[in-house]
């Protein structure tokens, strides 16, 4: 398990590393939690590494004009234990909360994680449902897009040679809205064979809004959008979320591997959505 | 292609010239014979390799040795001092947290961190917290009972 050979690179600051990553031929190194494996198993084998851990101000959590802005560099421990987001969009820690074991979360990025794309990731499925934004920075261009255009396939991003991410973006939650993340998790890996994750408001004693977020079933994470608008209006009743969430899987083309079936994964994404959405119901004030 | 590397590594310092792709664990053990941390699956998984790395408990199979040059790294090797067993090592030989010992450096650097950062854990919190390591000799209820020791010695 040792990977082949490759220049390394660890830049002192944000324009050092752009400049590095110009050439469109570097690869960067966040945590390594997805590239160190590919690597040793020879699945990617990049010629040059840029180590983002020593430049300076990539992580961190900030809130600014009721958004909340996430540097790339920023590890999962970081997300599951920071005091603005638990207060501000505790949805997003909850995700991060449940990603592999404590010593991945130690080292994982939440850049990373999005730039590998990996369709069971966790933080995609919170991140749908938060219709969060991907600031991406090369050398001349600094773009901001939504998550749903910057996923585009199982480990595809819309990313071009040269650009990293800078920051993810999601809003300040609403007072009143209650969230929940749902996983069922291969006990091995860590991975979600489904993770759901809901949004709810309620006004007047009806759902207001419905965000609900899917990863692990199909080639991609996705926003459930059926089953927001068939919550939306509705009291919440139990028979409501229930009708909604069997719709979950509805024009997915759903993962068979060894840990599940297609058939199976689709039902356990109805029976986890129902879960995170009842959760969710509740919570909201 | 070498890089030359310093890392603090139980309070010694040590420089060398390593290839980029040399993983922290092969320079722990092939390159300075510190052989207290162990390779279990080399895949992330199994926590064997775990050492902290400024305080951070991670897999030394899946971190380069450049990574950690100019960082401090703790192994197992440095947990004790000058003979007297850190409060988790001890608690693991009280409550027999091990039957093979294969895991048990990992097990016992990832349960510190554990209880730096939740003094008093719940039996899932611990379960939860060690959830990166894997005994195959399947000896967890030792370990968690030795976690839950070391939490009420440590909260003294």
């Amino acid at each position: 398990m040792i990977a082949q050979n490759f220049e390394y690179s660890s830049p002192a600051s944000l324009e050092e590393a752009l400049q590095m990553m110009a050439g469109g031929d570097a690869k960067i190194l966040a945590g390594g939690m997805s590239l160190i494996p590919l690597m040793k198993l020879r699945l990617a084998t990049p010629g040059h590494l840029v180590d983002l851990s020593r430049v300076p101000a990539l992580d961190g959590v900030t809130e600014e004009k009721g958004n909340i802005r996430v540097g790339a560099m920023t590890t999962h421990f970081q997300v599951e234990s920071s005091a603005l987001l638990r207060a501000r969009c505790p949805l997003l820690a909850a995700a991060a909360s449940h990603i592999g074991d404590m010593q991945v979360r130690n080292m994982g990025t939440i850049g990373g994680s999005l730039a590998h794309a990996d369709p069971a990731a966790d933080y995609p499925a919170a991140l749908f449902a938060l219709e969060a934004r991907v600031r991406l920075l090369r050398v001349g261009s600094d773009r901001t897009i939504a998550l749903s255009d910057f996923l585009v396939d199982t480990f595809t991003t819309v990313a071009e040679a040269g650009e990293m991410i800078r920051e993810v973006i999601v809003p300040v939650e609403e007072a009143g809205t209650g969230v929940s993340y749902q996983k069922l998790v291969q006990p091995a890996s860590g991975f979600a064979i489904v993770g759901i994750a809901a949004r709810i408001r309620k006004s007047g004693g009806k759902i207001s809004m419905a965000r609900v977020g899917v990863t692990g079933l199909g080639p991609m994470p996705y926003r459930a959008v059926g089953v927001e608008k068939m919550l939306e209006g509705t009291a919440g009743t139990a028979d409501d979320i229930r009708k909604a969430a069997s719709v979950v899987a509805d024009g997915v083309d759903a993962n068979t591997d060894i840990h599940a079936s297609a058939a199976y994964r689709a039902r356990m994404a109805a029976v986890y959505a129902g879960r995170a959405i009842q959760a969710a119901v509740s919570r909201a004030a | 292609m070498t890089k030359s590397i310093c890392v603090t590594i139980n309070g010694s310092s040590y420089a060398n010239e390593v290839e980029p792709r040399l993983l922290l664990i092969h320079y722990l053990r092939d390159v300075l014979g510190l052989t207290g941390s162990h390779i279990g699956c080399e895949t992330t998984l199994c926590g064997a390799c775990t050492v902290e790395v400024d305080g951070k408990a991670v897999k030394s199979c899946t971190m380069f040795a450049v990574q950690a040059d100019g960082k401090h790294v703790l192994t197992i090797e440095g947990l004790a001092n000058h003979g007297t067993l850190h409060p988790v090592q001890e608690a693991f030989w009280n409550e027999h947290g091990l039957q093979c010992g294969f895991c048990t450096p990992g097990m016992i650097l990832a349960s510190k961190q554990l209880l730096e950062r939740n003094p008093n854990p719940s039996e899932g919190e611990i379960r939860h917290g060690i959830e990166g390591n894997l005994c195959r000799c399947t000896g967890y209820q030792h370990i968690v009972n030795a976690v839950k020791s070391a939490a009420a010695k440590m909260g003294v």
